[in-house]
């Protein structure tokens, strides 16, 4: 089934407004995505209805809640693949989900000596979580390199997972370059080196069709918000059993069991991590996005992402004077499109297509080392979903026409 | 069909683009007395900057950065106009292109080509951009911050 992007654009009541005049244009999705009115709606009901605590109460609502909470753990394990949702917790973000192994199962385990393997493209929560566990115990880092055609290199990675690996963290899709790793390879690697293996999976839960099981990988990590979710909510998967090997992260309500003058005991599965009354109206809502999702299909949405980055994609290089970074390939992959304009910082982009109604992202993406690694400063970022039309492409080139023109009245830079 | 026509033409003075791409002063001295750098951290502009004082009067300014034509093109025109001075008159300098921006006050003819940024006033997230080098500056000469929009 392919997407009506006609239809379900009216589904988004905040993509009729207009910007600048302009209809908005909204290509700033790698972010955070627009919501659906079923979302928005799912919020509105549950205050307007089920308001209650969970867990701790014997009344209706307070059961209602609690049901309709535990409910979306079953959907979000749905949909990644993973049989069982005791083993889905529910953290604020992305950003904690990564933080909450690098406390809860990262201070156990690692000591000095033992290292960490990350690679150049990820996103700074998947760098400064670990380089905070690094100091804390005397672990080292260990980065692995990307190619001319912003590819991971499998090959140095190999080369780097080694006896003292405990554990290597990657990005299942970068949110600068759009690149797609293979995790099912990077697991076997992990695997042999009895390292365990996380998988930031902030830009590709939204995006691809995911299975955890076939990946193989330990961990999965994402937002709510980057998936037609509310904000404050993010996940965290680990493989079964891994939970309950962990110490808990936050101390407090809903986490124990039995609570002594001289200590406590902890909750079982995933609600020994998640203290004190959790995000509960957005999680219900988050239900809502997942089912949005699931009703479409993650294959649909995947095809359609594919055909209008790679309509981009030719769009901005035909344009002329503008360099498309990453993987050219629609196949390896998504809809994160990082590109530069001769002689024009994104910034001065950004503020110039802004006023066409077209919301792209200039700047470091919180991807400091790879930005490095490009040898930029900053670029600018299209990013694409499910609602995104060739149209609003068209509409993004016409407006950096008008940069290409404002720029180009005086001559180019002269070599220093 | 209408375009957005809006004023960049306005706002991205041909004066702007001449400095951002030939920025005077760029580089660096051989023995500066003052020193400083900055960054927005949030969009990655970058300005450091070297400057000799003698007596009250800016000798010399280099600088070196990377960012936007805003930030950069505020930082040429900053040195041009007060290398050569005294650090009273650049304060003086300084309090005017402050007004122009954040209280969107009319140009002061005393700022020469830094007339040119005024457009950056409608622009309130780009206000940081242009301010970057003189906050800089500030922490070079060691100016604080009140004592900079005090004195006249």
């Amino acid at each position: 089934m392919s997407i009506d992007t006609a239809r379900l654009r009216e589904d988004f009541p905040i993509l009729s407004r207009e910007v600048n005049g302009r209809p908005l244009v909204y290509l700033d999705n790698a972010a955070t995505t627009q919501k659906p009115r079923a979302v928005i709606d799912a919020l509105t009901h549950y205050y307007e209805t089920q308001n209650a605590n969970i867990h701790r109460g014997i009344h209706t609502l307070a059961v209602e809640a609690t049901d309709a909470y535990e409910g979306v753990r079953a959907k979000a394990a749905g949909h990644i693949g993973a049989g069982n949702a005791e083993d889905i917790v529910f953290t604020r973000n992305t950003t904690e989900s990564i933080n909450l192994m690098a406390r809860a199962w990262g201070d156990a385990n690692l000591r000095e000596g033992d290292e960490i393997v990350l690679t150049l493209m990820e996103h700074h929560s998947n760098i400064v979580p670990w380089q905070l566990l690094a100091a804390r115990t005397g672990a080292q880092l260990r980065y692995a390199g990307i190619d001319a055609d912003g590819r991971l290199d499998l090959d140095e990675l190999r080369s780097l997972i080694g006896e003292r690996t405990k554990l290597v963290s990657v990005t299942h899709m970068s949110n600068v370059l759009g690149t797609i790793n293979p995790i099912a390879e990077i697991a076997e690697m992990a695997r042999e080196a009895g390292a365990l293996l996380l998988v930031d999976g902030a830009q590709s839960a939204p995006h691809l069709p995911v299975d955890v099981e076939a990946l193989g990988c330990d961990v999965f990590a994402f937002s709510a918000h980057k998936m037609l979710g509310p904000t404050g909510v993010g996940v965290l998967w680990a493989r079964a059993g891994l939970l309950a090997e962990m110490e808990p992260f936050l101390g407090g309500g809903e986490m124990i069991s039995i609570v002594k003058p001289e200590g406590s005991t902890w909750a079982e599965g995933p609600h020994k991590f998640e203290a004190g009354t959790p995000n509960i109206a957005d999680v219900i809502a988050f239900g809502a996005a997942l089912d949005y999702l699931d009703a479409l299909g993650m294959d649909a949405v995947r095809e359609h992402e594919k055909r209008i980055t790679a309509y981009a994609i030719e769009a901005l290089e035909g344009s002329g004077g503008i360099t498309v970074h990453g993987p050219h390939d629609v196949e390896v992959r998504g809809g994160a499109v990082s590109f530069e304009v001769d002689g024009v910082h994104p910034h001065d982009i950004s503020t110039i297509v802004d006023a066409y109604g077209v919301a792209i992202r200039a700047g470091h993406h919180c991807a400091q080392l790879l930005m490095r690694h490009l040898s930029v400063p900053a670029t600018n970022r299209a990013s694409f979903y499910l609602y995104n039309e060739e149209r609003e492409v068209d509409a993004l080139i016409e407006a950096l026409d008008e940069a290409k023109r404002v720029f180009g009245r005086v001559e180019s830079r002269t070599a220093v | 069909m209408s375009r957005a026509e809006p004023q960049f033409d306005e706002l991205y003075r041909e004066v702007i683009l001449d400095h951002y791409r030939r920025p005077r002063n760029a580089g660096s001295l051989a023995a500066p007395t003052h020193q400083a750098e900055g960054a927005n951290p949030v969009c990655g502009d970058e300005i450091e900057l070297d400057v000799t004082v003698e007596g009250d009067v800016i000798c010399e300014m280099a600088f070196r950065g990377q960012g936007c034509s805003i930030s950069q093109s505020s930082a040429s025109m900053m040195t041009e106009r007060i290398c050569g001075g005294t650090i009273s008159e650049a304060r003086k300098v300084m309090q005017l292109f402050e007004a122009q921006l954040v209280d969107a006050a009319e140009p002061d003819p005393e700022l020469g080509d830094l007339e040119a940024l005024q457009g950056v006033a409608q622009f309130p997230v780009r206000v940081k951009c242009a301010l970057l080098c003189w906050k800089v500056l500030r922490e070079a000469l060691n100016i604080d911050e009140r004592e900079a929009t005090t004195t006249p």
